[in-house]
């Protein structure tokens, strides 16, 4: 018995070797497990943001006078807006349609008159619509430096200003609402699911393009001591990503990790066990590299990318999308990231999708057992 | 036998398997029985699409059978395939070398995967890597070895733990004469000292004779087992070798062919080995040959010839019977050389893959190109089509400078690679039309051209089906086809006849016989030895260099001796090889 | 245009089409990725889990809390009623916002003195989602006090704005999205298909079949680029017509503008793809190449996220993008109901940019041909 372990343990050092070999030799696993990394990384970083700063806004201010160069200067000194004066409405709107400008703030020849008499001035603000959630922001924006002038204004009238409901808003975990440091650590998630999916799919299709599976069968390994020795060099590659990942995420884009980095490390072994098991998965069908690729790329990237809630909230998406969701193991693993980094460890959140990428990874590793053959058909 | 005592090294009784391929069933193997001897080298042969790989890799537990019994060494392979497994080593066609280990690598992990222990492994490496000769390179990487290097230690690695039955799919495909012959020699020694049993499966016919016993498959099917010998004998009295110096001997040979007395004509050496339909004396009356001087010599009967004949039994094979494809232009005969190589090199960074070649090919010659992986023949001949432009020297074809006008010069050649390599998802007809329109064809030569080739190579019945779909010789037939579609002046040939069975290559070279008597010039690369008797001329290259040039005859002439009074091609060949090992001072 | 071309281009296409491996490619992803990112890829707040955290009780908090009942964006999902039930709501992520009305919110406001105040306490782990339900929860507290200045005769505050969006009324993210999507696909199909195109002849051995033909390089590269216009323009109509019809996105500018953008798009698609393909041996190489260009260049169009956040450095970068231009294009003619004056400054970028990488394809691939 125990010289027929030593033979498995042999074969399993075997296999495990020569995979350690091929990756430091191939370049491209490398630059996969640690270029893209810091390229995807580094694009999301800074490519990707929907902090809106600097908002090209057009001021038109029909009859200048004090009181509508105060209310000017409420958005001239906010770092949302760079606005730029337009004496008439009709330039300003053409330089709406000509996308120079995102939004018009028009106070009309009758604002101070108004605002003096009745106390009821309107302003108009027009937005260009075409990308909503910007708009939305904008118009946000718009409001507290209309708000913020309110304030100063009455206060300089040695009035109070009495709105019925007054709002207060206290941000939990993210106070300036800084959009890096939800997409970070969201974004270690679909670099993990791009390691052991697709490279792991890919370098098995290798296998059986140059023919090399053929020989590694007909020896007497064992099929579960072939895809463990697959599997525990890759696993490797991909923790070697995921540290990388989050030592950029923490140093270089200053995302503060609040929960235990153990915990951390915890649940990336149990996703990146079931990235490896989707990348056995689709190997056990694809068996040239192309059809490897696309197959990877549909089923693991991109649901990792759209359904895992790394950018879209998976709450506003139609039920039956939101159903998908449940089956996309990324979805369970960027939601114990963004706590993580941003919350903490907060139990419920953690268990609750660690027991769903547990589940995922068993039922996984069943099909797997019962797929994969050492036989050629 | 010498092993009477030990169980059979294989058995099989009504084993079948079928594939499915897209709504087609393909019944790769029916109802076969069979014993394999231990102790012996058995030989597995058939033509494209026999069985012998499906029949390997039932054996190696890597498929499951449909029907049958399949036993290993006395295990059921499909019960314990994991037993057999490691009782069996098995070398499939592409051996699956890891290219980016290093040899010593390759032979760890085969070790550690055949759990070899590792107080073992010492002397076994050292074994092993003196057989196949490779001791000087274990820290070079798998993929920089030569294509025999690699065929050595892929059979190293499969031999890292003795094996009872090692089991050779087409070990020596692809692999040049020399390395061939220390293949053989290496399993001839594990069989003699190591008493392994082996079986093992190849294209080449001549390689049938070194087995001490055949097993012969077609279509799925037994057509026979024995030794070399018992396929051969019922022949006897009805093989010949004939010459008739006044004609040449591929038009001596077409005229053998069509004679209905005979069953199969070929080129053997200097002579055309003729295999006749009826025993007794053979009649050539009818040949036309001129002023009766025509030899004939009774000769053994060989293991191709009971192949051919046999296979000729099983359908209606029509070696040499085949329309001739009409050919529209007939150019005189002349003496004009339509290529010159003149001192022509290719450089690929610092390593020369060229260097200083220099010949010349005159109109309608059947001219050869041969030489091991590597001995740049394949680059000379990318550079003669325009694939590629030449380093240094100059190169003209059909009256070209390559340099200046290689679009006018491709304008005037065929060129017929050497794997299929037309538009597998496209059919047949598509094919033909797309090719014709891109030599410029229209109106109603484009017409006429296609249906030329659609009936004069008997492809009109497979017009509709895509090109990767048809049989192996029609794939050809069809490349032929396209690369002809111009009517050009010069056709060029790499490696035609790699992995085609000896009915197809027949064939094939009836037609190229054809197309040199109308003048074309063929311009050919080959690994087949006897197939360069074919050509009028031919070089031998070695490391980018010509190692000899001329005709087969006075090239085979140069190395008669006591030993060899009648020198074949490979012996050649080999002869060649070696000298030049010796004069640079370094073993091959 | 010369017959032997046309046969060339007639090849590539049958090749294409005929291959199942291909079709799958040109089919599959397209179809999964439009409904994708048409259903999935919203900014759109729905139904989100909100908590009501009442310590008032009074009709004026009552009247508020209907108003958060009321509207499509939010859902409540708890009543709490002491401190201590705030934090594991949001650490749980069971509410993405607790609302908060202090206690005598209802005695203040009735006695028109400094009014009464509420508090959104929000989970920031999604910004950008946080910031969505914070703009929500203003303009609903912002509607409450105009409603109740109106009705309690109270002066509202001497300057109200009054907000009007352009093009898209009602802000609807998916007017936004699915447009882009026209550009998306097209470029990853028309990619694909060029970029693969000589890699695949490479790999099947036939490209030197192509070489020995009297064709020229030039001739070679213009069959090829031939196929992935027509397909891409094919793909795109389609898409065009899912996002008019399908997803009821309005059309409003002039089809030919948006035809031209297309067609200029395409061209630098084309070129991109083909100077992958002249320099990819293998198709996995090819598919590499286009992914690794494909990755930024969506990143960086302006596809999901304005191209306005990005660093300067990388702004300049969008320059040489041609999907930066096309989305553009679409969402001018889409939604702005642009011609074909307001989108000159696109075409032209578009137009240098294919010359630009044809020309260098063609270079590269008469120098990569061997």
């Amino acid at each position: 018995m125990s010289a027929r372990r030593g033979g498995a343990l042999m074969r399993l050092r075997g296999m495990v070797r020569k995979e350690s070999l091929q990756i430091l030799r191939d370049p491209s696993s490398i630059a996969i497990a640690f270029v893209m990394p810091v390229v995807l990384l580094l694009l999301f970083g800074y490519g990707v943001s929907l902090d809106a700063r600097h908002i090209p806004l057009a001021m038109v201010i029909e009859r200048p006078d004090a009181n509508s160069a105060s209310f000017a200067a409420a958005f001239q000194q906010s770092e949302y807006f760079s606005p730029r004066r337009f004496d008439s409405i009709q330039d300003a709107e053409q330089a709406l349609r000509e996308r120079q400008v995102d939004g018009i703030v028009w106070l009309r020849g009758d604002f101070s008159r108004r605002l003096l008499a009745a106390g009821d001035a309107p302003v108009g603000v027009i937005l260009n619509g075409v990308d909503a959630n910007q708009a939305r922001i904008a118009s946000g924006y718009i409001q507290g430096a209309w708000q913020r002038w309110l304030q100063t204004y009455m206060a300089a009238q040695g009035r109070e200003l009495t709105l019925p409901v007054g709002m207060e808003q206290r941000v939990w975990f993210n106070p300036a609402l800084r959009s890096r440091n939800f997409l970070v650590p969201g974004l270690v998630a679909v670099i993990m699911t791009l390691i052991g999916a697709l490279l792991t799919a890919l370098v098995v299709a290798r296998e059986w393009e140059r023919g090399t599976m053929e020989a590694l069968m007909v020896t007497p390994i064992r099929i579960g001591e072939l895809l463990l020795g697959k599997l525990l060099p890759y696993f490797a590659l991909g923790m070697g990503g995921m540290l990388l990942s989050v030592a950029m995420a923490r140093w270089q884009f200053g995302v503060p990790l609040n929960g235990s980095f153990w915990l951390l490390l915890a649940a990336s072994t149990l996703f990146m066990l079931v990235a490896l098991g989707m990348g056995l998965l689709i190997s056990t069908v694809a068996r040239n590299q192309f059809v490897a690729g696309q197959i990877a790329i549909l089923v693991t990237f991109l649901p990792a990318f759209i359904l895992s809630g790394f950018i879209f909230d998976i709450g506003s998406m139609p039920a039956p999308i939101q159903l998908i969701t449940h089956v996309v193991p990324a979805r369970y693993f960027v939601a114990i990231l963004q706590t993580l980094f941003l919350a903490g460890d907060v139990w419920p959140v953690v268990l609750g999708n660690a027991a769903a990428l547990l589940l995922l990874l068993l039922i996984f590793f069943a099909v797997l057992g019962r797929k994969a053959r050492k036989r050629l058909e | 036998m010498v092993n009477a005592g030990l169980p059979a090294a294989l058995t099989c009784q009504g084993l079948g398997k079928t594939f499915a391929s897209g709504n087609r069933v393909i019944q790769a193997l029916d109802g076969i029985d069979l014993t394999v001897a231990p102790g012996r080298i058995t030989g597995l042969i058939g033509p494209d699409g026999a069985g012998k790989t499906t029949l390997m890799r039932l054996a190696a537990g890597l498929l499951r059978a449909d029907a049958g019994e399949l036993r290993v060494l006395d295990l059921d392979v499909s019960r314990e395939p994991l037993a057999v497994q490691s009782a069996i080593g098995y070398m499939p066609q592409r051996f699956g070398l890891y290219e980016d280990l290093s040899v010593q690598e390759n032979l760890d992990l085969y070790a550690d995967l055949q759990g070899v222990l590792a107080a073992e492994r010492r002397g076994r490496y050292a074994e092993l890597l003196h057989m196949v000769g490779l001791a000087r390179f274990t820290a070079r990487l798998a993929g920089r070895l030569s294509g025999g290097m690699k065929q050595k230690l892929g059979l190293a690695c499969t031999l890292v733990r003795p094996p009872r039955l090692l089991l050779l799919d087409e070990p020596t495909v692809g692999v040049d004469p020399v390395s061939r012959r220390e293949l053989w020699a290496i399993v001839q020694r594990l069989v003699r000292e190591e008493g392994v049993s082996v079986l093992l499966s190849t294209a080449y016919l001549d390689e049938a004779e070194r087995c001490d016993e055949v097993i012969l498959l077609h279509q799925g099917r037994l057509l026979g087992q024995g030794t070399p010998a018992s396929f051969s004998e019922p022949l006897a009295g009805r093989c010949y070798l004939v010459n008739a110096p006044a004609i040449s001997k591929r038009r001596l040979q077409m005229r053998l062919a069509a004679l209905p007395a005979v069953a199969d004509a070929i080129i053997q050496g200097e002579s055309v080995r003729v295999v006749a339909r009826a025993a007794g004396p053979l009649n050539l009356s009818s040949l036309d040959a001129g002023p009766a001087d025509v030899e004939i010599r009774p000769v053994a009967p060989n293991f191709e010839d009971a192949f051919i004949i046999r296979l000729q039994g099983e359908h209606d094979v029509t070696t040499g019977e085949s329309p001739p494809p009409p050919m529209a232009a007939t150019m005189a005969n002349d003496d004009a050389a339509v290529i010159r190589v003149d001192r022509v090199q290719r450089r690929f960074g610092e390593f020369y893959a060229v260097k200083d070649v220099s010949f010349e090919v005159r109109r309608g010659e059947i001219f050869g190109l041969l030489g091991a992986n590597g001995a740049g023949k394949s680059t000379t001949f990318r550079m003669l089509c325009g694939l590629l432009p030449a380093s240094g020297g100059r190169l003209e074809v059909a009256g070209h400078d390559l340099r200046r006008a290689a679009a006018r010069a491709r304008g005037r050649i065929g060129y017929m690679a050497q794997r299929f390599s037309l538009y597998g998802n496209l059919t047949v007809a598509q094919n033909l039309r797309f090719f014709a329109s891109a030599y410029g064809l229209t109106g109603q030569r484009w017409r006429e051209r296609i249906r030329w080739a659609l009936d004069g190579f008997d492809l009109a019945r497979h017009a509709d089906m895509a090109s990767g779909d048809l049989p192996l010789g029609y794939k050809q037939r069809l490349a032929m086809a396209a690369a002809l579609m111009h009517e050009p002046d010069i056709l060029f040939l790499d490696e035609p006849t790699s992995g085609v069975d000896p009915l197809a290559r027949r064939e094939f070279w009836h037609r190229i016989n054809l197309l040199a008597e109308q003048g074309v010039t063929v311009l050919v690369t080959t690994h087949f030895m006897d197939e360069a008797n074919y050509c009028d001329r031919l070089v031998i290259m070695a490391d980018g260099e010509v190692l000899a040039q001329g005709t087969p005859a006075a090239t085979k002439a140069r190395f008669r001796d006591a030993e060899r009074p009648d020198p074949t091609m490979e012996d050649a060949f080999i002869a060649l090889i070696e000298q030049r090992a010796q004069t640079a001072g370094e073993p091959a | 245009m010369p017959r032997h071309i046309l046969a060339l281009a007639l090849k590539e296409l049958l090749a294409l089409l005929r291959d199942k491996r291909s079709r799958f490619v040109l089919i599959g992803p397209p179809i999964a990725q439009l409904l994708v990112f048409g259903f999935a890829a919203t900014f759109d707040l729905q139904n989100a889990p909100i908590a009501i955290y009442d310590e008032d009780q009074g009709a004026a908090a009552r009247e508020l809390i209907a108003r958060f009942e009321g509207s499509r964006n939010f859902e409540v999902v708890a009543r709490i009623d002491h401190d201590a039930q705030v934090a594991p709501l949001i650490d749980d992520r069971q509410a993405l916002l607790v609302l908060r009305i202090a206690p005598r919110f209802s005695q203040e406001i009735l006695s028109g003195g400094g009014g009464g105040s509420v508090q959104a306490i929000l989970d920031g782990r999604n910004s950008n989602t946080a910031m969505l339900a914070l703009n929500y929860t203003r303009s609903i507290v912002t509607d409450f006090n105009d409603a109740w200045a109106a009705r309690h005769g109270r002066s509202g505050p001497p300057v109200h704005l009054e907000i009007r969006p352009w093009y898209n009324a009602n802000l609807e993210s998916r007017w936004f999205v699915v447009p882009g999507i026209v550009g998306l696909l097209t470029l990853v199909v028309t990619l694909i298909v060029t970029a693969l195109s000589v890699a695949r002849e490479r790999e099947a051995g036939t490209f030197d079949q192509l070489l020995v033909t009297p064709l020229r390089p030039v001739e070679i590269l213009i069959g090829k680029s031939i196929p992935g216009l027509l397909v891409g323009l094919l793909q795109g109509s389609l898409i065009v017509v899912v996002t008019v019809y399908g997803f009821g996105v309005p059309l409003r500018g002039s089809v030919g503008a948006l035809y031209l953008g297309m067609a200029l798009f395409l061209l630098s698609a084309v070129g991109v793809g083909l100077m992958i393909s002249s320099l990819a041996v293998t198709q996995q190489q090819g598919l590499l190449g286009a992914f690794l260009f494909l990755v930024p260049a969506v990143i960086l169009s302006g596809f999901a996220t304005p191209i306005a956040n990005m660093p300067q450095a990388v702004q300049w970068l969008t320059y040489l993008n041609p999907l930066r231009y096309f989305l553009i294009v679409l969402r001018g003619v889409f939604l702005q109901g642009n011609s074909y004056a307001l989108l000159m400054d696109q075409y032209w970028p578009m137009a240098l940019i294919g010359l630009v990488s044809l020309i260098l394809a063609g270079w590269l691939f008469r120098h990569r041909m061997y």
